[in-house]
């Protein structure tokens, strides 16, 4: 395990965590399925060092997988997504960035402070990232809730599965390949599902808008 | 405090004198060609300061004793910061009078008495532009705290020339929390220099402006002080980005060789950095006034960020 490593899975985590916190504050639609690729191409990254840097060969595979279903497939079906359901260049307007971004810092901060003893027991590389994780975990969950619009939720539920599989390379050495394969397959599954329920959304409803599903009765 | 020591510290001040109206003009310059415009000459800063030192000052008839000791208050405020930030070498005898956060001070002293002033007269133009100036200066103040703490934490001190030489001479490692410090410190040196995405230094009389609002009602030598005082902020503020996060070039104490290589490197990383700024100036748009807290919160993030970021993954 060479320093160099170290610093460059570090340089990734900080690059996850800020991608993270440009996706809470971003308004546009479009930007923010980019900025998920971008995201999915840092976790890449990081990936791949850690393979190289331990030699653990799976893990390539895993980085593989990564980039082909969330840097290339999930992005195009996004924007495919977008395109048929005509919201490209939508705008969610009543979010309140700067006090986001205060929470945001605090949940960073809370994040570290619970992956603090857990690190403790891994002897893992980059035992450190376990807190920018856990904390890109949570600021996707926050995502989930302050959002209303039905396509950004799915890319902070997409964004969400990304800081687990962070998670998952920085405290062990990433999970069995089985484990690996059977998610990307449910994410796959998942974001398709997903897009045939916008669709039925939207024809119910006309808008995408999902504060209109906690009615249960018309009236 | 040796003979040595005085005269690089007399050399520091003659140096940002000098290079202070130059580094506005070259920035124009680039801005010029940028835009396809023909371009002022570099020395038109120079030209602008002679003409309005020859000039009558004309001061309002309501205006008391702190509408005229302003432009001296702020021109000492801002030629102290550049005297104390390591420009040329880190051996400063009046660096140990003021650390990182008494600059931040000094650029607070600065900008509190610009906005009296501006309120002195009593016009609604300056009322509104010290009301802007002040918005602007309490949200891009913590960012820039920020910004410093993250340096000091990992030098190990506020003092700006220890934290410059450990910077200078720590082996080539990737440090994160440097590269979001800064980008913070880039926004935030944006907003307090009155450029482009928040203020335009380049318009009179427009609903929109801030810096020119504060100046409005100088005349005279005391406006010649004042745009002499302004390029001093920018010239400090840049040599502070290039101290803290370009930092080789920079002579250490005793090293003559160093310092004779210092006052190049120096110019070279100023019209470097000018060009950027002019770049920065021409594809970005400025922004409405009710956008300006988002963009220095988004500084105080990063500054955060990086704090965060250094002292949890020690990178």
């Amino acid at each position: 395990m060479t320093s160099f490593s170290t610093q460059l899975v570090n340089l990734f985590a900080a690059v996850l965590l800020l991608i993270a916190f440009a996706m809470l504050s971003q308004r546009r639609i479009v930007a923010l399925i980019n900025l998920f690729a971008l995201q999915g191409l840092a976790l890449v990254g990081s990936t791949v060092t850690v393979a190289y840097a331990t030699g653990q060969h799976h893990l390539y595979y895993s980085a593989g997988i990564t980039f082909a279903l969330k840097v290339v497939v999930l992005p195009l079906i996004l924007h495919r997504l977008i395109r048929k359901l005509n919201v490209k260049w939508d705008i969610e307007t009543l979010i309140n960035i700067p006090s986001m971004m205060l929470v945001g810092i605090v949940l960073v901060i809370f994040a570290f402070n619970l992956a603090l003893p857990i690190s403790e027991f891994s002897r893992s590389v980059s035992r450190g990232t376990l807190g920018i994780a856990l904390a890109c975990v949570l600021m996707s969950f926050l995502m989930m809730i302050t959002r209303s619009k039905a396509v950004p939720q799915v890319i902070g539920f997409l964004s969400m599965e990304n800081g687990l599989f962070f998670a998952a390379t920085s405290a062990t050495f990433g999970m069995p390949m089985v484990v690996e394969l059977g998610i990307a397959l449910d994410v796959l599954v998942g974001m398709v599902i997903l897009g045939v329920f916008m669709f039925q959304i939207r024809e119910q409803f006309d808008s995408l808008d999902i504060s209109h599903l906690e009615k249960l009765k018309e009236d | 405090m040796n003979l040595e020591g005085i005269l690089a510290q007399l050399t520091a001040m003659v140096v940002a004198l000098v290079l202070a109206p130059l580094l506005v003009g070259w920035v124009n310059q680039c801005r010029a060609w940028l835009q396809n415009r023909r371009a002022p000459p570099l020395t038109q800063q120079f030209r602008t300061l002679h003409k309005l030192f020859c000039k009558e000052s004309v001061v309002a008839y309501d205006a008391t004793a702190l509408f005229r000791l302003t432009p001296y208050i702020v021109f000492g405020c801002m030629l102290l910061a550049c005297m104390i930030i390591p420009t040329l070498s880190t051996n400063l005898p009046l660096a140990p009078a003021a650390d990182a956060i008494a600059l931040v001070g000094l650029f607070a002293l600065a900008r509190l008495f610009i906005s009296l002033a501006a309120m002195d007269i009593g016009t609604a133009f300056g009322t509104m532009g010290a009301r802007r100036e002040m918005l602007v200066g309490f949200l891009a103040e913590p960012a820039f705290l920020m910004v410093l703490f993250t340096a000091s934490l990992i030098s190990n001190s506020t003092s700006l020339a220890t934290i410059v030489g450990t910077l200078a001479h720590r082996e080539l490692t990737i440090l994160p929390s440097l590269a979001f410090a800064g980008v913070a410190f880039t926004m935030v040196s944006l907003a307090e220099n009155a450029r482009i995405p928040v203020d335009n230094p380049a318009t009179h009389l427009e609903l929109t402006m801030i810096h020119e609002a504060l100046v409005l009602e100088y005349s005279g030598r005391h406006l010649a002080l004042m745009e002499w005082a302004a390029s001093l902020k920018l010239f400090a503020y840049s040599c502070a980005g290039l101290a803290l996060f370009f930092p080789w070039g920079v002579a250490e104490a005793n090293d003559r060789v160093a310092l004779a290589f210092a006052l190049p490197v120096l110019v070279a990383k100023l019209a470097a950095g000018g060009f950027a700024l002019a770049l920065i100036e021409t594809i970005l748009a400025k922004m409405r006034i009710f956008r300006v807290p988002e963009f220095l919160a988004t500084a105080f993030l990063l500054g955060v960020l990086a704090l965060l970021v250094h002292l949890l993954l020690g990178a």
